[in-house]
C-alpha cells in the first residue's frame, strides 16, 4: 500500500511573528522555518503504518520554492521513501493546492493520502477536504486514530461534540489532528541517509492547471490588542473587582 | 431556486446532540450583518434523519424566506461524501452559502467548494461589505482583509465574532426537497458524545479553563465545581488535553474551539499564543497562576498570582 503525504513549509510554531507595518503581509524575514506541525503528524502516521507492515512506500510532496527542499529532506530523514517538489514562486490558495495534489494522486495512485488538518500560517483547514472532493475519495478529517482493515480504514475524528468513528473505503484522504501521534525526531544516520533518497522536481506550470487566485488579500493587520489589566492580591479582592468594577458576576 | 433577480443566501443548519445547534443563531447574526450590504433572500437547509423538529425550530428564525428540508436515511450523520455533491448543485442558485466554522462546517464546506470550483473563505470574523471579509491568520496574530469577486461566495462563520439572533414566534414555510442518494464511500460506525449539563463552550456566558497546572483529571473536578457555581462551561488548554486531564472537545485555541464569553477564567494555564487565539476576544479575562511571568497575565484584566489549589476553593467559597 502506497501512502502520499503532503507537507507544507511554515514559520516554526515557536517563532512569534507580527504583521508588517504597511499591512502588506507578515514579517517573516529570517524566521526559522519548519514542517507544519499537523503535517509532521501526518508523516509520522505514515511511517508507523509502514513500520507495522501495512504500508510499503511513503511518497512525500511539497509545493513551493526551492526552499522547501529543506523540509522535504527532513521528511525523508523521518522515514519517507521519496520526495516530490512542485516548484512555484506563487503563494497558492487551498483550492489551487488541492488541484496540484489531485494531479499527484492521479500520477502516484496512493491508497491513502495523509495531510495535516490545517497549516498554522493560513489556518484555512480546507486542502484535505478539497482534495478528497476532486479525487472523489472519502475523507476522514481531524483524525485522532486510524485503523486499517482490508479495503477500508476506520478513522476516529475529533468533532465538537466528542469523537466520531467512520469507515472509509480506500483510497481515502485523511487529515490529522493533534492527538493522532507524537512525531519522532530524525536520527543523525537517517539525516545522512536521506541525502541519498530521490527528490524529483516538477514545475507547477507543467501540470496545466487553473491555479489563478480567487481571493485578493487587501491587507494583513494586527488585531486589536488587549490592554494589560491589574494584579489583585487576594481572592476576595478578585471577587470584589468582578462584582463591582467589571460587573460580570 | 430564486424566482426574481434578488440574490439569495443559503445557510446550512447544524445539528448537535440537542437537535438544533445554537451555533446557527450566531451564523444568522452574521447573515443579518451581510444583508446590510446586499439585500438577500435567506433560505435555510436542514439535512438529516428525523429532523422535523430541527426544521421547525429553524423556521422560527426571523426574516427568512423558507426552510428546505431533506429528511432521509441518506442524510443521517450528515456525511460530506453524501451531502457535498448534492449541495454543490443546490448552491449554484445562490450568491452566498454560509455555515458555522465548526467541525461540521469545516468538514463540509471545502468539499462543496471544490466541486463548484470556488475558493471558500473560512473562519470569517468580520463582514466589511458584500465581498470583503476579515479572517484571522497565524493563530490570530493577524487579521487578513480578503476580497473576492467570485459570483458564489462560500463562507464559514466564526460564531464567537457575531451576536446571535433570537428565535421568533412566527414560522417561515418549510419545504421538503429530494434528498441526496446514498453513497458507498463512507459509513458511520459510532460516536462518543460527551454528555454535559453545563452550557456549550462557544455559547456560554462564562468559561472556566484549566491548563497543565491542574496536574490531573481528578483535579479538574475543582474547575467543574467552580463552573457549576458560575453556570459556566469548562475549557482546557492543549497541554491539559494532550496530558489526558480533559476531553478533546474542551480544547480552546487555534485548533480547538474559539470562545468569546463575558468572563473567561484561566486557571493554571500559561497562555501560549495558540491558546490566546481561542479566547482573546473574551470581554473580561481573569488569570490565576502561581508563575507571575506566565504570558496569560499579559492579556488578563485581573491577574492573581497564587497557587490554584488554594485560590480556587476559596473562590468557590466566596461566590
Amino acid at each position: 500500500m502506497k501512502i502520499l503525504v503532503a507537507i507544507k513549509r511554515v514559520v516554526d510554531p515557536s517563532v512569534r511573528i507580527r504583521p508588517l507595518a504597511d499591512g502588506s503581509g507578515m514579517d517573516i524575514t529570517n524566521a526559522k522555518m519548519s514542517i507544519n506541525p499537523f503535517c509532521e503528524i501526518a508523516l509520522e502516521e505514515a511511517v508507523r503504518l509502514k513500520e507495522q507492515g501495512l504500508a510499503t512506500e511513503i511518497v512525500v510532496a511539497c509545493i513551493g520554492s526551492r526552499a522547501v527542499h529543506e523540509q522535504l529532506r527532513s521528511a525523508l530523514a523521518l522515514g519517507a521513501d521519496r520526495a516530490l517538489h512542485i516548484n512555484t514562486e506563487s503563494l497558492l490558495e487551498p483550492l489551487a493546492i488541492a488541484k496540484v495534489l489531485h494531479a499527484l494522486v492521479q500520477q502516484e495512485q496512493p491508497q491513502i493520502v495523509l495531510l495535516g488538518k490545517q497549516s498554522i500560517d493560513g489556518d484555512h483547514n480546507q486542502t484535505g477536504q478539497m482534495l478528497a472532493a476532486l479525487c472523489g475519495y472519502p475523507q476522514g478529517t481531524f483524525a485522532s486514530r486510524i485503523e486499517c482493515s482490508g479495503d477500508e480504514i476506520q478513522v476516529t475524528r475529533e468533532v465538537d461534540g466528542g469523537l466520531q468513528t467512520l469507515a472509509l473505503k480506500l483510497p481515502a484522504v485523511v487529515t490529522t489532528d493533534l492527538r493522532l501521534n507524537q512525531p519522532r525526531y530524525p536520527t543523525m544516520p537517517n539525516i545522512m541517509w536521506a541525502r541519498q533518497k530521490p527528490l524529483v522536481v516538477t514545475e507547477v506550470a507543467d501540470l496545466g492547471l487553473d491555479l489563478q487566485p480567487r481571493l485578493q488579500i487587501l491587507s494583513v493587520d494586527a488585531p486589536k490588542s488587549r490592554q494589560q489589566g491589574i494584579k489583585v492580591n487576594s481572592v476576595a479582592e478578585l471577587v470584589d473587582k468582578l462584582r463591582l468594577e467589571a460587573k460580570v458576576l | 431556486m430564486t424566482s426574481s433577480n434578488k440574490l439569495s443566501v443559503l445557510v446550512l443548519i447544524e445539528q448537535d446532540a440537542t437537535g438544533f445547534s445554537l451555533i446557527n443563531l450566531k451564523v444568522m447574526g452574521a447573515v443579518v450583518h451581510l444583508c446590510k450590504f446586499t439585500d438577500l433572500d435567506v433560505d435555510l437547509l436542514v439535512a438529516g434523519k428525523d429532523c422535523a423538529a430541527v426544521a421547525e425550530t429553524a423556521a422560527r428564525i426571523p426574516g427568512i424566506r423558507k426552510v428546505l428540508v431533506a429528511d432521509d436515511e441518506s442524510c443521517e450523520h450528515q456525511l460530506p461524501e453524501t451531502l457535498a455533491p448534492w449541495l454543490a448543485k443546490l448552491a449554484s442558485d445562490y450568491a452566498y452559502v454560509c455555515v458555522g466554522a465548526t467541525t461540521f462546517g469545516k468538514n463540509l464546506l471545502p468539499r462543496i467548494a471544490a466541486l463548484m470550483d470556488v475558493q471558500p473563505i473560512t473562519d470569517v470574523v468580520a463582514i466589511d461589505s458584500a465581498n470583503e471579509f476579515k479572517r484571522p491568520v497565524y493563530a490570530g496574530s493577524a487579521l487578513a482583509r480578503v476580497r473576492t469577486e467570485q459570483p458564489i461566495k462560500l463562507l464559514s462563520i466564526r460564531a464567537s465574532a457575531f451576536a446571535e439572533v433570537g428565535l421568533g414566534a412566527g414560522s417561515a414555510p418549510i419545504m421538503s426537497i429530494d434528498p441526496p442518494p446514498a453513497q458507498q464511500l463512507s459509513r458511520f460506525i459510532g460516536e462518543q458524545q460527551v454528555q454535559s449539563e453545563r452550557p456549550e463552550l462557544r455559547s456560554a456566558r462564562v468559561v472556566v479553563s484549566g491548563g497543565r497546572g491542574l496536574q490531573s483529571s481528578e483535579n479538574f473536578m475543582l474547575l467543574y465545581q467552580l463552573a457549576d457555581k458560575l453556570g459556566a462551561a469548562v475549557g482546557a488548554s492543549r497541554a491539559a488535553v494532550d496530558a489526558g486531564f480533559a476531553a478533546n472537545d474542551m480544547q480552546v485555541g487555534q485548533t480547538g474551539k474559539v470562545v468569546a464569553p463575558q468572563l473567561y477564567i484561566a486557571i493554571g494555564l500559561s497562555g501560549a499564543v495558540q491558546h490566546l487565539a481561542g479566547m482573546r476576544d473574551s470581554r473580561v479575562v481573569v488569570a490565576i497562576n502561581k508563575d507571575p511571568e506566565a504570558p496569560i497575565f499579559q492579556v488578563a484584566d485581573y491577574g492573581l498570582v497564587a497557587d490554584l489549589f488554594d485560590a480556587v476553593p476559596e473562590l468557590i467559597e466566596l461566590l
